[in-house]
C-alpha cells in the first residue's frame, strides 16, 4: 500500500477546510482512496484549525498517522505538526507571515518558501487569495496535476463571480509553478488510478440514504456535528421534495417527526447527544404508540457540553437506555459513509417494518470526515413501498391487533373508515385507554401484560432482522479486534500495519450494537482467541453491553475518551503488546 | 382553511362519508366538568363544517383535557405532555389535506408546552387550538397552573400563588397568531361558532376555553365566569384592528370579554413550504429512483 498524506493549518477563518477539501478532492478525481479530517475547534474566528488528506492507492479508513507535505498558514501550524511529518516531508509557508527563526525542523524535512501574498496581490487585495498559490504547491508536491486541480477550483468557486473564480486559477497555478522551480515533488506521489471517486461526508451520506429509503420529512435542531445532516438535506429540499423543518428545540423535533410519520410520511430527526438527551420522552412515545421513527445521535466529547467539535462514543448508555419503561429500539452503528447510507436505508426499513424508533449512532469522526465512496456502493434504487398498506373501510380493524410478530396492521389518517386513537397511555388492540378507569381491574391487568408481551416482542423479530455481527481478516489469526461505529475505521488501517508486520489479526465489528443476537454473538466469539476491545468511551460501554447480552466479557480495553479519534498507530502499539 | 375536500385517498363511491360523533368510549371526567361543553362544541362545528371523520385528527397531550380525542370518532393522537403543537404540526405538514385539532390543558400548553405554543403561532400553521384552560392542575390533583390567580391558594401553593398568570390571549397576539378566540364552556354554542370559524381560518387558530375544573378550583367556577363574561361582538369590537384586540386582552376582572379578538390573513407555513405545492406529502412520490445524477455532486 502506497500512500501520500498533505495537511493545511491556520486559524479559524483562514479557509483551511477548504483548502484541505479541496486537496481531498483533487486526490478522489485522480482516483484514489481518500480520508480527509477536519480538525476544528468550537470558534468561528481565531484557534488552530486543520485539515488532513490522506490518498492512497489501497483503500483507507482512517487519517493515518503521517503527513508528508504540510501547508502551513501561521507559525503555530508548524509548531503543532512538524513533527508528524515523514522523512522526506516539505513545509510550504510564507516568508512574508512568519518565518521559522528558532525552529528547528525535523531532520530530513525541507522548508519551501512560498510568496503566497505576492502572488494574490497580483489579483486583488483580498489576502485570502493566499491560499489558491499555497495550494497550488501543496498540488505540485502531492502529485495533483493541474487539470485536475483546476476543475476542483472551479467547481468550488463556481457560484461566485467570474474574476474571483479566474484569480483562484491564476494564483495556483502560479504557486504550482513557484513550487516546480524550488521544490521537487515528494517521493511519495502516486499514480492516478481509474475512474473519479465520490468524496463525501458521513452526514452527507446519511441525508442522501435517507431520501434513498424515501424519508419525505426532517425535523431538526442545530447541534455540532449533527447539523450538516439538515444542511445538505434543505439545500435539496425543493429538488428531492423533502420538506425540511429547522424546530424550535429538539423536544419539538422529534415530536414533529413522530407526527409526520403518524400521517404517513417517512421521517427522521437528527442531532448530537445534548439533544438526544431531550429526545428522551418522545422515544418512548413512538415506543408506545408504535409510530416508526428514525433518530441520527451524532455523537461528541461529553458529558454535558462537553468537546463540541471533538469526537467519542460515549452515548451508548443513553440510546440504549433512553426512554422510561421498556420498548423495542435498535441501535445501528456505521463505521464509514458508505456504511452511513446502508445502515440509514436499514434503519428507515426496520422503523416501518417494526414500528418503533430505530437509533443510528453516528460521531463527530464519521459524521464529519470525509471518505471516498464507490460509486458503486451507493444503489439509490431502494424500494421504497407505499405506507397505505391496510384496505380502507376494513371491517373491525384494530390498531394495535395482537399478532405472531407482535406488529399490527398500521393505518394512516385520511383513510376512511380506520379511525384510531395512538395513545402514549397503555391502550388496548384499539387503542382504547387501560391507564385510568380499567388500570388494576383483573381483566386490564392482563390486557397491560399481553399488550407490553407484544411490544416487546417485536425485539425477537427485530434481532434476526438487523444487521448481523462481521467478521474481517484473516480467520484464526491469534488477536481479533472487536470495535463499533467509526472506531472501525482505525483498527482497520492498523490491521493493515500490523499484517505488512508479520501479524496477522482480525476484526469481528458491530454495525448493530443493540439488540445483539446472543447464540450468534456466542459462537463468534469462540472462533477467537485473544481479543482486544477498542472503544472512544471511558468506560467500554459496549464491552460492558456485549457481556450483559452475551456474557463476552473483554479483559483487554483500548479505551480512548481524550477527544480525538484513534490514530492507527495507537491500535498498532496496543496489539504488539497482546500479540 | 383544511381544504377537506383534499381528500388523501378516495372515498368508495356512493359511501357517503361518516360525519363526526361520539366514539365508543365515554369521557372520564368529573361530573360537571367544563370539558363536557369543550368537547360538545368541538364536535358541533366539525359537524356543520360536514368534514369527515378519517379526514379529522385529534391531537391531545397529558391531563384530564387531553383524554378529549378518545371521545370522538375522528383519528387522534394522545401524546405527551407539552408536545401537543410540534406532534399537530408534523401532522399537517405530511398531509395538508387533513383538518387538525390540538387540543390540551392550561398546564399543558402555557406550562411544559409554553415553547411549541409560541413558535406554532409565529409559524401560522393551519390548524386549530383549542385549551381547556381551567386555571388548575388537576389530573395531578390541584396544583397552581401556569394561568392560576395571583394568590391563589392550591396543594403546591399553601401560601398562595406568588406568580403573575401567563395571559393567554396577550400571549397569542404577541406571538403573530392570526385567529385569536376565547370561549366559555358554559356557552356551548358560542364556543363551537369560535371553534368552527376558527376550523375554517386560513392560518394558527387559537380558542383558549374558560372551562372550569369543578373539583380542584373553587374560584374560577362556572358562576364565577357566568357573572363576568360578555361577548366581543356584541360590544361593538373590531377584530381586524390589532390595538384594540390587545386592550380587549387586558381586560380582566369584573368584566371578562370572550368571543373573536383578533383576526387577520396571512399566508400560512404550508403555503410558503414549496415542497407542499405539489399536493400532501404523504401522497408524493419517495425514494431517488433514477437520480443517480445526484452522486455527481460528490465527485
Amino acid at each position: 500500500m502506497n500512500e501520500i498524506t498533505v495537511r493545511v493549518g491556520g486559524q479559524a477563518g483562514d479557509g483551511i477546510a477548504s483548502l484541505g477539501e479541496s486537496a481531498a478532492r483533487g486526490f478522489s478525481r485522480m482516483g484514489l482512496h481518500v480520508f480527509g479530517l477536519n480538525a476544528y475547534q468550537s470558534v468561528i474566528r481565531g484557534g488552530h484549525v486543520w485539515y488532513q488528506a490522506r490518498a492512497s492507492d489501497a483503500r483507507v479508513y482512517s487519517q493515518g498517522d503521517h503527513a508528508d507535505i504540510l501547508y502551513a498558514l501561521d507559525r503555530a501550524t508548524v509548531d503543532i505538526h512538524a513533527a508528524d511529518l515523514r522523512s522526506g516531508g516539505t513545509v510550504i509557508f510564507d516568508p512574508e507571515k512568519f518565518t521559522l527563526a528558532g525552529t528547528q525542523l525535523p531532520a530530513g524535512i525541507t522548508a519551501l518558501e512560498l510568496p503566497t501574498l505576492a502572488i494574490a496581490r497580483k489579483y486583488t487585495s483580498q489576502s485570502i487569495l493566499q491560499n489558491a498559490s499555497g495550494l497550488g504547491a501543496l498540488a505540485y508536491l502531492a502529485g495533483i496535476p493541474l487539470d485536475v486541480l483546476h476543475p476542483v477550483l472551479r467547481d468550488s468557486f463556481g457560484r461566485k463571480a467570474d474574476d474571483v473564480v479566474e484569480w483562484n486559477i491564476g494564483a495556483s497555478t502560479d504557486g504550482y509553478q513557484y513550487a516546480a522551480q524550488h521544490a521537487q515533488p515528494s517521493s511519495h506521489v502516486l499514480p492516478r488510478g481509474t475512474e473519479p471517486k465520490l468524496l463525501m461526508h458521513g452526514n452527507a451520506a446519511l441525508a442522501l440514504g435517507a431520501a434513498a429509503a424515501g424519508c419525505k420529512f426532517l425535523a431538526q435542531y442545530p447541534m455540532t456535528p449533527a447539523s450538516t445532516i439538515m444542511h445538505w438535506m434543505a439545500a435539496h429540499s425543493q429538488s428531492l421534495g423533502v420538506v425540511v423543518k429547522q424546530a424550535e428545540d429538539e423536544l419539538a423535533a422529534i415530536h414533529m417527526a413522530i407526527g409526520a410519520s403518524f400521517a404517513g410520511v417517512r421521517s427522521m430527526t437528527a442531532t448530537s447527544g445534548g439533544g438526544f438527551c431531550l429526545m428522551v420522552e418522545a422515544l418512548g412515545m413512538a415506543g408506545m404508540t408504535e409510530t416508526p421513527v428514525v433518530v441520527v445521535n451524532s455523537q461528541r466529547a461529553g458529558p454535558s457540553t462537553g468537546l463540541p467539535t471533538k469526537t467519542e462514543q460515549g452515548d451508548l448508555n443513553l440510546m440504549l437506555g433512553a426512554g422510561q419503561g421498556e420498548f423495542p429500539r435498535a441501535i445501528l452503528a456505521p463505521s464509514n459513509p458508505t456504511e452511513a447510507y446502508q445502515a440509514i436505508v436499514d434503519a428507515f426499513r426496520l422503523a416501518e417494518d417494526w414500528q418503533t424508533p430505530i437509533l443510528v449512532a453516528s460521531d463527530l469522526h464519521l459524521s464529519e470526515n470525509h471518505m471516498t465512496v464507490d460509486r458503486a456502493g451507493i444503489d439509490l434504487n431502494v424500494p421504497v413501498p407505499s405506507l397505505f398498506s391496510v384496505p380502507s373501510n376494513g371491517h373491525d380493524y384494530k390498531r394495535y391487533a395482537y399478532t405472531e410478530s407482535g406488529v399490527s396492521p398500521r393505518a394512516i389518517p385520511g383513510q376512511p373508515g380506520l379511525q384510531f386513537k395512538a395513545g402514549s397511555d397503555e391502550h388496548d388492540e384499539r387503542g382504547h385507554l387501560i391507564s385510568d378507569v380499567h388500570s388494576g381491574i383483573p381483566l386490564w391487568v392482563t390486557e397491560r401484560q399481553r399488550m407490553m408481551d407484544k411490544r416487546m416482542h417485536k425485539l425477537q423479530g427485530l434481532v434476526k432482522a438487523v444487521p448481523p455481527p462481521v467478521f474481517e481478516g484473516p480467520t484464526d489469526a491469534p488477536l481479533t479486534f472487536v470495535a463499533w461505529g467509526s472506531t472501525v475505521g482505525a483498527v482497520r488501517d492498523a490491521m493493515v500495519v500490523l499484517s505488512e508486520q508479520g501479524r496477522p489479526t482480525n476484526l469481528l465489528r458491530f454495525p448493530t450494537v443493540y439488540p445483539l443476537d446472543a447464540d450468534a454473538v456466542r459462537a463468534a466469539f469462540a472462533r477467537t482467541h485473544r481479543t482486544l476491545l477498542v472503544e472512544a468511551n471511558y468506560s467500554g460501554q459496549f464491552g460492558r453491553l456485549l457481556r450483559a447480552e452475551t456474557g463476552v466479557t473483554l479483559t483487554e480495553r483500548l479505551l480512548k475518551y481524550d477527544g480525538e479519534p484513534f490514530f492507527p498507530h495507537e491500535i498498532v502499539a496496543r496489539a504488539r503488546e497482546l500479540n | 382553511m383544511a381544504d377537506s375536500s383534499t381528500q388523501p385517498l378516495p372515498a368508495e363511491l356512493g359511501t357517503p362519508l361518516p360525519l363526526i360523533g361520539k366514539s365508543d368510549t365515554k369521557p372520564t371526567w368529573c361530573p360537571g366538568c367544563g370539558d363536557f361543553g369543550v368537547i360538545a362544541a368541538i364536535e358541533m362545528a366539525v359537524k356543520r363544517l360536514k368534514i369527515p371523520s378519517h379526514n379529522l385528527v385529534i391531537i391531545s397531550g397529558i391531563g384530564c383535557s387531553s383524554n378529549l380525542p378518545h371521545f370522538l370518532s375522528s383519528y387522534g393522537f394522545h401524546g405527551i405532555h407539552g408536545r401537543v403543537l410540534p406532534v399537530a404540526e408534523g401532522i399537517r405538514w405530511a398531509n395538508h389535506g387533513l383538518t387538525v385539532i390540538g387540543t390540551g390543558g392550561d398546564g399543558d400548553g402555557f406550562g411544559i408546552g409554553a415553547g411549541h405554543f409560541v413558535h406554532a403561532m409565529r409559524r401560522n400553521v393551519d390548524l386549530t387550538y383549542v385549551t381547556m384552560d381551567n386555571q388548575i392542575y388537576g389530573l395531578t390533583t390541584g396544583q397552581a397552573s401556569p394561568t392560576s390567580t395571583l394568590g391563589q391558594k392550591t396543594k403546591s401553593t399553601p401560601n398562595g400563588v406568588i406568580e403573575n398568570p401567563i395571559d393567554p390571549i396577550a400571549l397569542a397576539l404577541a406571538s403573530g397568531a392570526t385567529y385569536v378566540a376565547r370561549g366559555f364552556s358554559g356557552d356551548v354554542k358560542h364556543l363551537a361558532d369560535l371553534v368552527a370559524n376558527g376550523v375554517q381560518h386560513h392560518g394558527f387558530a387559537f380558542v383558549d376555553v374558560f372551562s372550569p375544573c369543578v373539583t380542584y378550583n373553587k374560584i374560577n367556577t362556572f358562576d364565577f365566569f357566568r357573572q363576568r363574561v360578555y361577548k366581543l361582538e356584541s360590544a361593538g369590537h373590531n377584530p381586524t384592528d390589532l390595538v384594540a384586540a390587545w386592550q380587549r386582552a387586558l381586560e380582566w376582572g369584573d368584566k371578562i370579554p370572550i368571543g373573536l379578538f383578533y383576526r387577520t390573513d396571512k399566508p400560512t407555513y404550508e403555503d410558503l413550504e414549496e415542497v407542499l405545492a405539489a399536493g400532501p406529502l404523504a401522497l408524493q412520490p419517495a425514494g431517488l429512483h433514477g437520480k443517480d445524477q445526484l452522486l455527481d455532486e460528490f465527485i
